[in-house]
């Protein structure tokens, strides 16, 4: 992957990464230095687009979800909910709170398998100097334990996404008020004491963490943002900046300015004119306090480290999350006492707007859709988290390639550390590639 | 296609089925079906499989290297993808066409579909990043040797694929790419390659 030089000058290379490995779908990265300076710095998003908002228009509101569950197969299902939301939404359908509670236990199976397959998969090799977790050393007592609760956290919100779904990936299941199929209770009884058995694993992921010495933390502060509830519940809330101002979710695409990078496939966003970061860093840093109590007790010692504008930290809140919604699942299969043969309402179509808002992930989804009275959506728009971070990666990049140069760092520790920066931000790429600018008059 | 006997049992020069997990234009949804299907099959496989190159789980040679079997999941939209898909064609014993959009090219060949005032949104897009008229599947362009269709991919029959490569003997292999170079020669089906 490197374009190591032959003969190596530390004041003046190239660094190629034309594929970034460990992260979702394909990025690359060049930086031109001369005389130890940064003279050209380019981060961009190389999927090919797949043109979904265009690909949308003209077809019934009601095939939308699973249609949109197809942008990103990490995580489907947090577009195929939200798109659910932004539908019932627009045609005044209020969800019942046995739909509301499975959607929940859905989407914490999608952020168990998700976030498990990030830090795992993909960040935790680089604290063991690793390739792969795969090549993680089973003779030392450490590694093999991280590499089988690699494989048993991540089959735990793989089930628990089965279950409820049907599917883990494009689950088929839920649509527009409910579920075409609903999961058997006893099912999700079983699952119960295996996503007790995962508790400590994580517990011990966050004390991984936790003790990552990586810092960067960017020079202008940026504008964490995020949905934020009493419950920590990533489908519904409020939406809030870390100024503490409250966003009007219907006109979310107001505040957030887009930002054309000339040679990334995916465009950027800037918050209200300002550098911006959503994701499992801004929702702690907004909403700690609406943890699960039992997580909050567990992991104390680390909840001060919150607020945070370290991005590396972006790793131990996906832990803690990882946490909480642990231990919420717990207490909603605890209360389920059965679950009752409800049907989807029937839908009558009319000319509407309805905005869908959820935390996927890695941060703020957002969709829109107009829809004529015949039920067909006239135009849509899909604002994904990648998208927003993606003007800060490419400036912490710059700025920690800068210091790096400062401190005299080789071309391979400033390689390595820029991919360790890049997979702090959990970016996704099949997600953010996929849209265009939508002008709604 | 490639037919074997389940009998014979060797692989490549250290035992080890190489294969390779290549995406290209998709939601890669099979790269999360086979990530998860490493939860509970991996202790089986890690004695027989050697990811040769695999981005989603290690960094992987930039250079494609010589391998048994390629997975290769997504539609072809660009030309440097289709240069790059050659090139995995020719250092792959076996091509195995993963997920709808490899197969048949569909939901990431939506523009193929698109009416005139759709294409005239997308067309600066096209033109800027020089992406090829038409969306292809990857038959359009290789030779591919099995598929598993489904979107995302269908478990069990890579599952089924999986095990009848590993119980594949390697000479088998070469016997039959040289039979299949053979009857390319005279075949009447086109090829972009």
């Amino acid at each position: 992957m490197h374009d190591i030089n032959d003969h190596f000058d530390p004041d003046n290379f190239d660094i190629n990464l034309s594929e970034i490995s460990k992260i979702e779908g394909a990025a690359s990265l060049e930086i031109k230095v001369r005389d130890k300076k940064i003279e050209d710095l380019k981060f961009s998003i190389s999927e090919w687009k797949r043109f979904y908002t265009q690909a949308i228009q003209g077809k019934p509101a009601v095939a939308i979800p699973q249609l949109v569950a197809r942008i990103c197969g990490t995580c489907s299902n947090a577009h195929l909910l939200c798109s659910i939301k932004a539908i019932e939404n627009a045609l005044s359908i209020l969800p019942s709170n046995q739909t509301k509670l499975l959607r929940k236990l859905l989407h914490f199976g999608l952020l168990i398998r998700d976030h498990a397959l990030h830090l795992y998969i993909f960040a935790l090799p680089d604290i063991y100097n690793k390739n792969s977790i795969l090549e993680f050393d089973e003779n030392d007592t450490v590694q093999n334990q991280l590499l089988e609760d690699t494989f048993a956290v991540k089959e735990v919100g793989n089930q628990l996404s089965i279950i409820i779904g049907g599917r883990s990936v494009h689950a088929p299941n839920p649509t527009i008020g409910g579920f075409h199929k609903l999961p058997k209770i006893d099912d999700l009884k079983n699952l119960r004491p295996k996503l007790q058995q995962i508790r400590p694993k994580i517990i011990n992921l966050v004390e991984i963490f936790a003790k990552v010495t990586s810092v960067l933390k960017p020079r202008i502060q940026p504008s964490f943002s995020s949905l934020t509830s009493d419950d920590f519940s990533f489908l519904d809330g409020i939406m809030k900046s870390a100024a503490g101002k409250a966003l009007s979710e219907r006109e979310l695409d107001k505040y957030l300015e887009a930002v054309i990078i000339p040679y990334s496939h995916a465009r950027g966003f800037k918050l209200n004119g300002n550098l911006m970061m959503v994701g499992a860093l801004a929702r702690l840093n907004l909403s700690k306090q609406s943890l699960h109590p039992k997580t909050k007790i567990d992991i104390n010692n680390y909840l001060s480290l919150f607020p945070s504008s370290n991005i590396y930290h972006n790793n131990l809140a996906q832990a803690i999350e990882i946490l909480h919604v642990i231990d919420t699942s717990l207490d909603i299969i605890d209360r389920l006492n059965e679950i009752a043969e409800e049907k989807p309402p029937k839908i009558t179509p009319k000319e509407s707007v309805g905005v869908g808002i959820i935390e996927a992930p890695r941060g703020t989804l957002y969709h829109k859709y107009k829809i004529d009275s015949q039920g067909l959506v006239k135009k849509a728009e899909i604002i994904v988290p990648t998208g927003q971070n993606q003007v800060l990666m490419e400036k912490g990049i710059y700025e920690q390639t800068e210091r790096l140069l400062l401190e005299d760092a080789d071309k391979e520790k400033i390689t390595l550390e820029a991919e360790k920066l890049i997979r702090a931000f959990d970016p996704c790429m099949s997600c953010a590639s996929h849209f265009l600018q939508v002008n709604w008059r | 296609m490639f037919h074997c006997s389940t009998a014979d049992k060797i692989k490549s020069m250290n035992n080890k089925l190489r294969i390779g997990w290549f995406s290209f234009t998709c939601c890669e949804d099979s790269t999360i079906i086979f990530t998860e299907l490493l939860n509970t099959h991996w202790k089986n496989w890690k004695n027989s499989i050697e990811f040769a190159h695999a981005k989603v789980l290690k960094k992987s040679p930039e250079i494609i290297p010589e391998m048994d079997v390629a997975f290769v999941e997504g539609a072809i939209t660009g030309d440097k993808q289709e240069e790059k898909l050659n090139n995995i064609r020719q250092k792959a014993k076996i091509l195995v066409a993963i997920g709808s959009c490899a197969v048949v090219g569909s939901p990431s060949n939506q523009r193929n579909f698109f009416n005139r005032s759709q294409l005239e949104e997308i067309k600066p897009i096209l033109e800027r990043f020089k992406y090829k008229e038409k969306v292809l599947k990857l038959s359009e362009i290789v030779k591919v040797d099995d598929v598993v269709p489904g979107c995302p991919m269908n478990e069990q029959v890579f599952l089924q694929i999986m095990d009848k490569y590993l119980n594949t003997n390697p000479l088998s292999f070469r016997e039959n790419e040289a039979t299949e170079k053979s009857s390319e020669e005279t075949s009447d089906v086109p090829k972009r390659k």
